[in-house]
């Protein structure tokens, strides 16, 4: 029971953080998705994402956002798609159809492997090293990239920023 | 009849799915659409640790899962900067004045 609501939950978090105009309102709809996120994957029995993804999706992500909104501003203009709407939802539909046809009937025919697996600590740190270097290393460059992207250049088109 | 949560999070997935795909399609904010690339990486990752918990590979998954967030916080942080600088430069976050941009 709690799954279904869970899952409800969170698609109706979803479609408000895409339908909702102001996007700081947006960020806390997605933020709200998040935390039902790592309520579901709690559920499915993996507790250590399920925390580190209430940390971090719920709460680093969610500030980020809100910083960036904050700089950059609300847009004032209510921007209408460039795709027609009717074309918008048929790619959907087609997409989701597709794919819920190549998941759904599969699901029955997956039977559990068998038991012996290895803890969340080896597997992440003893099977997986080569991925742990890899965060460390996305880290950095996101870092870096961000120091970058937001250091004030010598930009003289002062008067186009926002007042 | 009672569903398994197995079969919940796939039918989350696929809602999950298809929102981030409209929002990707039909929205012309930047930051919107930063949003709507976390909602289907959100997607990806339940995926990811449902298949786990069904196949009996929980931590495995969940070593994978990891892994996920932390590109996609990375990806998010990027994309945010760079909306940033868009705003800066061109005075909008509007995407399609990004196809007016020449050089």
């Amino acid at each position: 029971m709690w799954h279904v609501l869970t899952a409800l939950g969170i698609l109706i978090c979803a479609a408000q953080a895409i339908r909702s105009q102001r996007l700081l309102i947006s960020a806390l709809w997605l933020a709200g998705t998040s935390a039902l996120v790592a309520l579901l994957l709690y559920l499915l029995g993996a507790p250590e994402v399920a925390v580190i993804e209430l940390s971090v999706g719920a709460g680093l992500v969610t500030v980020l956002f809100v910083f960036a909104i904050n700089i950059a501003g609300e847009e004032a203009i209510r921007l209408r798609s460039s795709l027609p709407r009717w074309l918008a939802w048929g790619a959907v539909l087609v997409c989701s159809v597709l794919l819920g046809w190549m998941m759904f009937p599969g699901l029955g025919r997956i039977t559990a492997l068998p038991t012996g697996e290895a803890s969340f600590v080896t597997a992440l740190w003893e099977n997986r090293k080569l991925d742990i270097l890899l965060q460390i290393v996305l880290i950095f460059s996101g870092v870096l990239g961000v120091l970058g992207l937001l250091s004030e250049g010598p930009v003289d088109d002062q008067k186009e920023v926002r007042p | 009849m009672t569903l398994s949560i197995s079969t919940v999070s796939f039918a989350a997935v696929l809602g999950l799915f298809a929102i981030a795909f409209y929002g990707l399609l039909a929205v012309r904010n930047l930051i919107k659409v930063v949003v709507a690339l976390q909602i289907l990486v959100k997607g990806a990752m339940i995926a990811l640790v449902a298949a786990g918990a069904m196949t009996g590979r929980v931590q495995q998954a969940q070593s994978l899962a990891l892994t996920v967030i932390v590109a996609d916080t990375i990806v998010a942080v990027v994309a945010l900067a760079l909306a940033v600088q868009v705003r800066r430069c061109i005075g909008t976050l509007d995407i399609k004045a990004l196809s007016k941009l020449k050089g």
